[in-house]
């Protein structure tokens, strides 16, 4: 049944393209702006550039929230969704994990690429990706929680903002913390494990109070 | 054996009603009647468990819905007013997902002989949002075939359907009483079943 949820969601995404490739395009042109706004200093550049990425697939995240609940939330299949025989626990869950592999995985993967603009070195490129994907599943997790808040609600995406960025600021220090220590040598075990704690967190805590929001969104 | 005693609901600061009860056997049907905003449609969502009740309980074979939980949901349907259909799928995917999302899993010819028990053979591989809100509506109609779920709860379900459509309600919903199913419809419109069991109740403002 968690199959379905997941599948579901990934067809419809598929079947959605643009919107898909518009948070990609956004997360793509956001980090390449910096290079050509700083100038070719190869130093400051590097300096700057796990904070500018990490940053950019922040917001990138966000942007991408928006479509988790409110379309099924228009439509009634939401509260359809609700009324199958399964813990509304996984429904959650299968629908984050659809959201996270059309835009956090992407994201990551495209990272490297992008880093070369900052002249970073390969080990750590890979670093970042790998943070990367660490690190946005907690966004997508953290951020379902603010989704579900708002549903329905004028001006939501505003307060989807407001609710969920304080709230990734964590992620966001310890992935670009990772990325730092990747460039000067020191290990980047710590920064790791601690994005892979937030993560285990997020997986246990997120989906439920996700859910709890849900029912009360739709009463 | 669906009950409920004392059922009160209060949305926002208003009152909807108070002291609803009634007692559905299996085969019954229940109508719910009454003006626009009167909460026909909070009460069926109480009884989808989608609304906590303010004051009452509702109960399935003699449990609480509320501790029930998901296992509540696999003896209901429920259609509400919108059609609860993804545009972007074609009626077939959109009944194979629904029944997947059940427990049970349909396969295409069985989604497509189910669609065209409901009318809609030969639409069945046009995506949702090219059809008309009729067909539409027939497609959320299928949904009540896949899972025979002992509970049906249709929220206006005859709006928007022509006259051949609301024959095909009529005798989906005589056959679901005659295999002991319980019914629960809010609709202005008669519903003129040969039923045995038949309850009404009036919602007033």
């Amino acid at each position: 049944m968690f199959r379905w949820i997941v599948l579901r969601d990934l067809t419809l995404a598929w079947k959605g393209r643009v919107d898909v490739l518009s948070t990609l395009f956004f997360f793509l042109i956001a980090v390449s702006l910096f290079p050509l706004g700083i100038g070719p200093e190869t130093n400051l550049l590097r300096l700057v550039a796990p904070g500018v990425v990490w940053v950019a697939a922040l917001l990138a995240s966000m942007l991408a929230l928006g479509r988790l609940f409110a379309n099924d939330y228009q439509d009634g299949t939401l509260e359809q969704l609700l009324l199958t025989p399964q813990p509304l626990y996984l429904v959650v869950l299968g629908k984050v994990l659809a959201l996270w592999l059309v835009s956090g995985v992407p994201l990551a993967l495209l990272s490297p690429v992008l880093g070369i603009q900052f002249g970073l070195s390969g080990k750590a490129l890979l670093v970042m990706a790998v943070s990367l994907l660490l690190g946005t599943p907690v966004l997508a997790l953290v951020g379902s929680i603010g989704a579900a808040l708002t549903l329905g609600l004028r001006g939501g995406g505003l307060l989807i903002s407001i609710l969920v960025l304080p709230l990734y600021v964590p992620v966001l220090i310890f992935g670009a913390a990772a990325v730092d220590a990747s460039m000067v040598g020191s290990g980047v075990q710590g920064s790791l494990s601690l994005l892979g704690a937030l993560l285990a967190l997020s997986l246990v805590f997120a989906p439920w109070a996700t859910a709890a929001a849900l029912r009360i969104s739709l009463e | 054996m669906l009950e409920a005693t004392d059922l009160g609901c209060v949305r926002g600061d208003r009152r909807l009603f108070s002291d609803v009860n009634f007692r559905l056997s299996p085969g019954s049907l229940f109508q719910v009647q009454g003006p626009n905003g009167s909460g026909k449609t909070s009460l069926l969502r109480l009884i989808c468990g989608l609304l906590a009740p303010a004051e009452g309980h509702i109960r399935w074979q003699g449990a609480n819905i509320c501790s029930l939980g998901e296992d509540y949901f696999t003896s209901l349907s429920y259609i509400g007013h919108r059609n609860g259909l993804k545009e972007e799928l074609t009626p077939t995917e959109n009944l194979r997902v629904t029944s997947g999302l059940a427990g049970s899993q349909l396969s295409q010819q069985e989604a497509s002989s189910i669609l065209g028990k409901t009318g809609l053979s030969g639409r069945e591989h046009l995506p949702a949002r090219l059809l008309s809100e009729g067909q539409r509506r027939r497609t959320a109609l299928a949904r009540l075939l896949t899972c025979r779920t002992p509970l049906w709860v249709l929220d206006e379900v005859l709006t928007s359907l022509d006259s051949s459509a609301i024959r095909l309600v009529r005798s989906l919903i005589e056959e679901h009483l005659n295999r002991g199913g319980i019914a629960v419809i809010a609709t202005h419109h008669e519903l003129d079943l040969s039923t045995d069991s038949f309850q009404r109740l009036d919602l007033a403002l």
